[in-house]
């Protein structure tokens, strides 16, 4: 099976999902005076749940191997996906997620530092007497630009202070 | 109103006048470089600076630099790292980031500059001309007519497609309109489909698709595929380049044309605003472009550039139309401008040409003037803003996956909301892999709420669904949106019979 097709596959389960949803769940929540409503917050949702499942099987229907398109130099062959530095995006994803649960508790200042930082390492930057304070100036410098100028509040320093 | 048109321009072009414009237009550009930022909220923060200088001309004559300053701004980041800030830019990126990665970020940014300044200067001309006559055509629209403009919108995708590509388009923007309707809408207050997470209530904001949907599954493909930055670095002096050679300049100028009058037309109408005209014009000009040009559509086409970079800024100035004339806010911007306008003591409405001839008209010469002195301040800093680009590979990654989390956190002021990007970021990067186009989940979900409400209420007020075929333009609409799903399909089929009738060579 080609990732097109499990995508696509996948994709009419959730329509499935969606769709019951609108059919039954919503429609069972509705009070009396709302069923004789012309629109109501389930109608748009069941015309798309037909139509979605309607695409999403044309899709698994006629995507196979003839369907790609040709091979582009510029996109990534999945089936070779090993030759690619899966590791380096996997880290920096980790990296994302640590930086969002982060952000609050250890403040803009720390955190921004800490992800630039540990992002270029990641890809291969060893230079850290350049990096550290680059890292540094840029989250001082996007700290003062957004609240101090723009008056959007980013709490700068940990819970602590 | 030859003398409204005198005053205007005296007002326009006294010196603290004009030093508001080259003022707001250099503090637009800047802030409209970072993701996540778009004009919308730019002007929101420059408001209380606007109230403070006191005189109303002044005031929007800032605002209004500023609006076209953080357009441009807007699309300087799409060009260059994939990150469309705006609604309005993602179709700049289409073919805006190809070629920059093609090593020519610098006539990138050239072509939306001078395709942006036309855009404006031609807006700006027809608003001069017809702003008054405009403000009728624009009250024929219904909610009816609306839904049926957010269908066209929604079938152009299918222009967005290539051959065979249909119903994989179609399938994405199935899923944007359903992502779409994620959370409380505007004509309930019930929360659906959030399955009980609070985070969502309030429904995936903009910017967060945008970011998970385009810059960040290219700045994990940079990182996958390192061969991929030297590629897009090209040599030194290419980057900077600005030139655009004779030929090239001729084939653009149609295609601005073209754009610069349907952007306006469409930017007239309330409710549609600079991301449908972008949307439109490309999808326009890759129907009209024929064999070669039409399948660099996507892969660095300079037509595919200069469309929706025209289209959107003549778009801008429309939506000042509805605004001065009617008193209605066509866009979210102009609603916030409106919000200016009255802070000032100015009511814009049917009276605002008669009971203050030289505001209105200053506000019009002032974009004509905003857009000048954007090109002028602009193209000297072209070369700057492409070397962004030859930052090392190890600097510049982390930094595009910095920006688009501040750009969805900025908004939001929600940590959660990084972990939705990533989590969107990855499903988008898989569905990159698999070769499912992203833009038309990303048109889907902007135009989703929008189609929704007029559904709504258009169904209300004809009490049902017969308003399809009972209002001939909306019917008209409708057939015209079949036309644009069904015409690539039956190209390719009537391409596949003509292969067929011809006999294979030797």
């Amino acid at each position: 099976m080609t990732l097109e097709r499990a995508i696509a596959g996948i994709f009419v389960v959730v329509c499935l999902v969606y769709g019951y949803t609108a059919f039954v769940t919503m429609e069972e929540a509705l009070l009396p005076f709302e069923r004789n409503m012309m629109f109501l917050p389930n109608t748009l949702p069941k015309w798309l749940s037909v139509i979605g499942i309607l695409t999403g099987l044309i899709v698994v229907i006629q995507s196979g191997p003839a369907s790609r398109p040709e091979a582009d130099p510029d996109e990534i062959d999945v089936r070779n996906i090993r030759q690619y530095k899966v590791g380096q995006a996997l880290s920096l994803l980790a990296l994302m997620a640590a930086y969002a649960l982060l952000l609050r508790p250890i403040g803009f200042i720390a955190a921004t530092t800490l992800f630039l930082t540990a992002g270029a390492t990641v890809l291969g930057e060893r230079r850290y007497l350049v990096l550290v304070p680059v890292s540094l100036f840029a989250s001082l410098f996007i700290w003062y630009l957004v609240q101090e100028m723009l008056g959007i509040f980013l709490r700068p320093l940990p819970w602590f202070f | 109103m030859l003398e409204g048109i005198l005053s205007g321009l005296e007002t326009a072009l006294s010196f603290q006048n004009l030093l508001m414009v080259v003022a707001g237009c250099l503090i637009g550009t800047l802030i409209g470089m970072l993701p996540g930022l778009g004009p919308m909220s730019i002007i929101a923060i420059m408001i209380p600076i606007a109230i403070k200088i006191g005189d109303p001309s002044a005031a929007l004559i800032l605002l209004a630099g500023v609006y076209y300053g953080a357009i441009f701004g807007g699309s300087t980041s799409s060009i260059l790292i994939n990150a469309p800030g705006v609604a309005g830019t993602v179709a700049t990126s289409f073919d805006g980031y190809p070629l920059a990665r093609q090593g020519q970020a610098g006539k990138a940014l050239t072509i939306a500059a001078i395709a942006s300044f036309c855009g404006g200067t031609v807006g700006a001309l027809l608003l001069l001309g017809f702003a008054p006559s405009l403000a009728t055509v624009a009250l024929l629209f219904h909610s009816a007519e609306y839904f049926a403009l957010m269908i066209v919108g929604l079938a152009a995708v299918a222009a967005f497609a290539g051959t065979g590509q249909v119903a994989k388009a179609l399938m994405m923007t199935v899923m944007g309109v359903m992502l779409a309707t994620l959370g409380e809408s505007a004509l309930f207050n019930a929360p659906r489909f959030t399955m009980g997470i609070q985070d969502l209530q309030s429904g995936i904001s903009f910017i967060t698709l945008a970011m998970a949907l385009f810059a960040l599954p290219e700045a994990l493909y940079l990182v996958l595929d390192p061969r991929r930055s030297n590629r897009g670095r090209g040599n030194g002096d290419a980057i900077e380049k600005l030139r655009i050679s004779r030929s090239e300049a001729r084939e653009i100028a149609p295609v601005i044309g073209r754009q610069s009058l349907q952007g306006f037309f469409v930017g007239v109408m309330p409710g549609a605003g600079a991301t449908i005209a972008s949307f439109l014009g490309y999808a326009v000009e890759h129907n009209i472009a024929r064999g070669e040009d039409q399948a660099k559509f996507g892969k660095g086409s300079i037509r595919g550039l200069a469309a929706p970079e025209a289209a959107n800024n003549a778009a801008c100035t429309g939506s000042f139309v509805p605004l001065l004339t009617l008193g209605i806010p066509g866009s979210g911007t102009t609603a916030i401008l409106m919000g200016a306008l009255i802070a000032l003591n100015v009511a814009p409405g049917p009276r605002l040409m008669v009971d203050n001839p030289s505001i209105f008209w200053a506000v019009i010469i002032s974009m004509y003037i905003g857009n000048l002195v954007l090109l002028i301040l602009n193209l000297p800093l072209i070369p700057y803003i492409a070397k962004l680009l030859q930052v090392p590979r190890n600097y510049l990654i982390p930094f595009i996956l910095f920006f688009t989390m501040m750009g969805s956190y900025i908004g939001q002021n929600n940590a959660t909301e990084l972990l939705l990007l990533t989590g969107m970021g990855i499903a988008a990067t898989i569905m990159r892999f698999a070769g499912f186009p992203l833009a038309p989940l990303l048109i889907g979900f902007i135009l989703g709420q929008l189609l929704e409400n007029n559904f709504a209420r258009a169904m209300n007020l004809s009490d049902g669904v017969s308003f399809m075929w009972e209002r001939p333009m909306t019917a008209g609409l409708l057939v015209f949106s079949a036309v644009l799903i069904l015409l690539p399909s039956m190209r390719a089929r009537l391409a596949k019979w003509r292969r067929r009738g011809v006999a294979p060579g030797d």
